[in-house]
């Protein structure tokens, strides 16, 4: 059976035959892959776009100090963006797990409904939750809108659990026992990030200091924002700049939020808050796009 | 010409197994209209389905519509030529092809309009795709463009009618005679007729009968359980969404570690049957046992590949539940009351410890003994522990399974495990009296509130389920023998209070089948008191089969009706010098005899006793109604009859309205 590491190699190859563009991972801190410019930005507008990507995702409140054999406060997602959907594309999803060398007649998989929402992002989707053997492996969503736009191509998001999978494929029991190399373990490279960020996502981070750059990062974002209706070359507007705000913007809600520090009340005003920023994001993101086509 | 089969399968990628059932009574629904609407006769032989694909079969289709003639009636003959000419034209039809009818004012020119019935293959052929369109889903999406909507993409369209396919396109695809098996086990592209189409799937691993599927299921879990004494726990709803959740289902048993037997069995069973799907196992005796079983989408697991992968799954969960267990006892449900502060309940109605606030303030009102109060207190601790932000679902029982570890008396724990019931119709209120006040106060405080702030339910909007709440109050109410007030209860608000009169009829009604006049009669003599609602409910139900009583409710009506037409409306007492000898006499008699006696029983609550001696005075009243004129000419006399007859309708209108019973009579 394979390592971590050849199971990236694998997917990337395989959805690289498929005309995806292979990106790296996003340069910023993101819940999921679904942040990343390349799936929240490339959905929106007509243009066709297919796109792989490894990205660690990381959701503090899942944290567990690296003692818990299923929950990391980082993990892997592969996320695959094919806009539009293909006619077949449950089955290119499928013809991806018998490349990763799992025997499908062997084996009980089962598509269940499961819907997925943003909320901060103010996008949403229909979809499924792929099982295996029992197992959640991955998130099959038809997007449907993003950024409160409804989307022109419906693309079709695979987001690949990573460490689930290589689990299921070395059987193992614990994340940190999967082999990442040949001769190095997941818990050898990850260990001391989980124990880490663990500590100071729950009890080092400074909630004030945290506040005060939520709102510097959103002040930031909304004065570029403000800026986008009487910039002259639209062309060249950092609209870009703006989203990795927002994305900022994001992450420390879920820091604030691991903290403890927002209550459900103030939760929904917050998610509102970043909302509106990533909204505003998306809008100005169509207009230039809409202007480059012209 | 030979009437024909038809078939119909919408192939779709997979559909919630939840909406399924839904959906194929839409198709029926919509096939039989459109059968009926284009007469084409025939009828659906079955709708079924698996999570790939809707289907419909119909036989006995005629293969042309009938031919149909119709007469437009024009002007008369005598208005001559012309205006014959002219309704030719209007017709686009030539002079000569007039005819001339016969009716009762005379003859008329007419043309006899021919209509030649329409192929079946082409009305269906323009029917289908808006058929399809028009099956209603809960939640849907566009995949292709956004005003074709349905609940997953449509991948492809099997129609045929007898060895024709009926030609139509829909979201991009072509109808034709090309079905698809299994997703991992049968053939992507299978040529299907209306004779071989179901062996044809079953041999590519699809099995398009819900109940064949149903019925393998339940047969392999016989067997797998054979000789083990053990069985599956009953779950009827769970076999369903796994009967929708495959094409060719084949069980599995699978076991866990006996170890984590010491968990909760709730939290157990939940994990099991919400996020996995598995039934669970219990011995003779109803015991939890260390088995489950899964239901694949496939044949069979031959080297225990799907097993293992299961146990697996199973064991990092059950890990999980653990790891919430042993944090959550690390602070007592006593010491998070104060945390409650940070949860919200509603914005504008505060935090959770507010709401736990007002509940034990009303738990007192209600006069709840010190455990219920102390419930209370604790009941939406658990809201704050980390076992119910992972398994919302068990919200309540998770509290009173801590309170229990926590050792709490069981009064306490009892009435915190079960204050969120009843959940539905179905299901029973609290078990105990602390547990129930605990119930009412956690219910009516979020309805009072709710109504005090407008948030009223309307249609289906109701996002505070409270409906539900209302229902769960009239449950507990009844079948708790809680004789509290409701105008109290509804806290002085009108709108909560008819709120609250929709739910009790709809309880009286729906959920325990009294006749909707019944109800309507006892309502109507007042609900305050639902307990006593429910005994005069049951007085009317066992008084009404005897002799007397429909015909009494029929004069009851009839006397109503003429004191609203004499417009009268009570306040004098019957005199009875004015009484005429004979029935009137006698009916006052009779009447002032019983007077006393059913209000004592009615006093007693014995109102089947009360009913049955009111209905005693049946050939009384028929008497009376058959010998005396109410109308009597002189006014002293007839205002007296009104008053007697008001009298008789007051005094015996106290347990139930009779006028509101519907009988034979009653229109006479």
């Amino acid at each position: 059976m394979g390592s971590f590491q050849d199971l990236l190699f694998q997917l990337k190859r395989y959805w690289a035959d498929r005309g995806c563009v292979i990106q790296e991972p996003y340069d910023l801190e993101v819940g999921a892959g679904t942040m990343c410019p390349e799936t929240f930005l490339r959905v929106l507008g007509p243009k066709p776009y297919r796109v792989a990507y490894v990205q660690p995702s990381r959701r503090p409140a899942d944290g567990r100090y690296g003692e818990n054999p299923n929950r990391l406060y980082k993990h892997w997602q592969l996320q695959v963006i094919l806009k539009p959907a293909p006619d077949d594309v449950v089955d290119q999803y499928l013809e991806s797990l018998e490349a990763i060398g799992i025997d499908l007649r062997k084996h009980d998989l089962k598509l269940e409904e499961d819907n997925w929402e943003s909320p901060t992002l103010g996008a949403w989707g229909i979809g499924w939750q792929v099982m295996l053997d029992g197992l959640e492996i991955t998130q099959f969503t038809y997007f449907q809108q993003c950024g409160g736009v409804d989307l022109e191509l419906v693309p079709a998001e695979l987001t690949y659990g990573l460490e689930r999978l290589a689990a299921f494929l070395q059987g193992t029991e614990s994340v940190y026992d999967i082999r990442w190399s040949p001769a190095v373990t997941y818990g050898d490279v990850r260990l001391a990030d989980e124990i880490q960020f663990s500590v100071y996502n729950f009890e080092l981070a400074d909630v004030p200091t945290l506040w005060q750059l939520f709102e510097l990062h959103e002040k930031e974002c909304r004065r570029l924002l403000d800026g986008y209706p009487n910039y002259p070359d639209k062309q060249r507007f950092p609209v870009l700049a703006a989203y990795d705000h927002v994305l900022k913007c994001s992450h420390l809600f879920n820091l604030l939020d691991s903290r403890g520090a927002i209550s459900v009340t103030e939760r929904v005003a917050v998610i509102g808050r970043v909302r509106r920023l990533a909204v505003g994001v998306a809008e100005a993101w169509l207009d230039q796009q809409g202007r480059e086509a012209a | 010409m030979r009437p024909q089969r038809f078939l119909l399968e919408i192939g779709t990628e997979e559909i919630p197994a939840w909406m399924i059932p839904g959906a194929l009574e839409q198709l029926r629904t919509l096939f039989e209209q459109l059968l009926s609407a284009s007469s084409l006769g025939g009828s659906v032989t079955y709708a079924d389905a698996t999570p790939r694909r809707l289907v419909l079969r119909a036989d006995g289709l005629a293969p042309r519509q009938p031919d149909t003639e119709e007469t437009i009636t024009g002007p008369p003959k005598a208005a001559g030529e012309q205006a014959a000419a002219g309704f030719a034209r209007k017709l686009g039809v030539a002079v000569s092809d007039l005819v001339t009818v016969q009716a009762p004012k005379g003859e008329y020119f007419a043309y006899r309009r021919r209509t030649e019935g329409r192929p079946a293959l082409e009305i269906l052929a323009r029917e289908l795709p808006g058929l399809i369109w028009k099956i209603s889903w809960p939640k849907t999406m566009y995949w292709r463009q956004e005003r074709e909507r349905f609940i997953r993409p449509i991948r492809w369209v099997v129609a045929l009618l007898g060895s024709k396919v009926v030609p139509f396109e829909i979201a991009g695809v072509a109808s034709g005679n090309v079905t698809a098996g299994h997703r991992q086990l049968g053939r992507k592209k299978i040529r299907v007729t209306a004779g071989n189409y179901e062996e044809r799937l079953r041999t590519n691993y699809v099995l398009v009968s819900s109940a064949e599927r149903e019925n393998k299921i339940r047969a392999e879990i016989e067997s797998l359980l054979a000789g083990t004494g053990l069985r599956v726990k009953p779950d009827p709803a769970l076999l369903q969404t796994l009967v929708y959740l495959t094409e060719y289902p084949t069980a599995l048993l699978g076991q866990f570690d006996p170890r984590y037997l010491s968990l909760p069995h709730e939290v157990l069973v939940t994990v099991m049957r919400h996020h996995q799907k598995y039934l669970s196992v219990e011995d003779a005796e109803g015991r939890l046992a260390p088995y489950f079983v899964a239901v694949m989408n496939t044949t069979g697991d031959p080297e225990g590949l799907v097993k293992a992968g299961n146990e697996r799954v199973l064991r990092a969960r059950f890990n999980d539940a653990r790891f919430f267990w042993e944090t959550d006892q690390k602070k007592k449900l006593a010491d998070r009351v104060e945390d409650l502060r940070h949860v919200t309940f509603q914005a504008e109605l505060g935090s959770y410890l507010d709401k736990t606030r007002r509940m034990v303030e009303l738990v007192r009102e209600l006069g709840g003994n010190e455990h219920a109060q102390r419930a209370a207190l604790l009941a939406k601790c658990d809201l704050t522990t980390e076992m119910v932000k992972e398994f919302t679902e068990l919200q309540g029982v998770i509290g009173g399974l801590y309170a229990r570890e926590q050792g709490e008396p069981e009064p306490v724990w009892r009435a915190i495990y079960e204050h969120y019931k009843p959940e539905s119709m179905e299901d029973a209120i609290p078990s105990t009296p602390e547990g129930r006040l605990v119930a009412l106060a956690d219910k009516l405080d979020t309805l009072r509130g709710c109504f005090r702030l407008g948030l009223i339910p309307s249609g289906s909007r109701d996002p505070f389920a409270l409906r539900r709440a209302a229902q769960g109050v009239v449950k507990i109410l009844v079948e708790g023998k809680l004789s509290f007030r409701i105008t109290e209860l509804t806290g002085g608000l009108p709108e909560l209070r008819e709120f609250f009169l929709e739910r009790v009829r709809y309880y009286f009604r729906d959920v325990r089948g009294f006749r909707y006049d019944e109800v309507n009669a006892v309502l109507a003599a007042g609900w305050d008191d639902l307990p006593d609602v429910e005994s005069r409910l049951e007085a009317i139900q066992a008084v009404r089969p005897t002799a007397n009583f429909e015909p009494l409710a029929a004069s009851f009506k009839r006397i109503r009706n003429i004191l609203r037409q004499a417009e009268y409306t009570g306040g004098a007492a019957v005199e009875p010098a004015l009484l005429e000898p004979g029935p009137e006499a006698e009916l006052y008699q009779a009447f002032d005899g019983l007077r006393s006696e059913v209000e004592a029983r009615r006093r007693e609550k014995q109102y089947r006793a009360a009913l049955e001696k009111i209905a005693s005075l049946r050939p009384r009243v028929d008497l009376f109604f058959d010998k005396v004129l109410v109308n009597a000419p002189d006014q002293g006399v007839r205002r007296n009859r009104l008053a007697l007859l008001h009298g008789l309708l007051e005094e015996f209108s106290t347990i139930a309205d009779f006028s509101e019973i519907v009988t034979e009579t009653t229109n006479s």
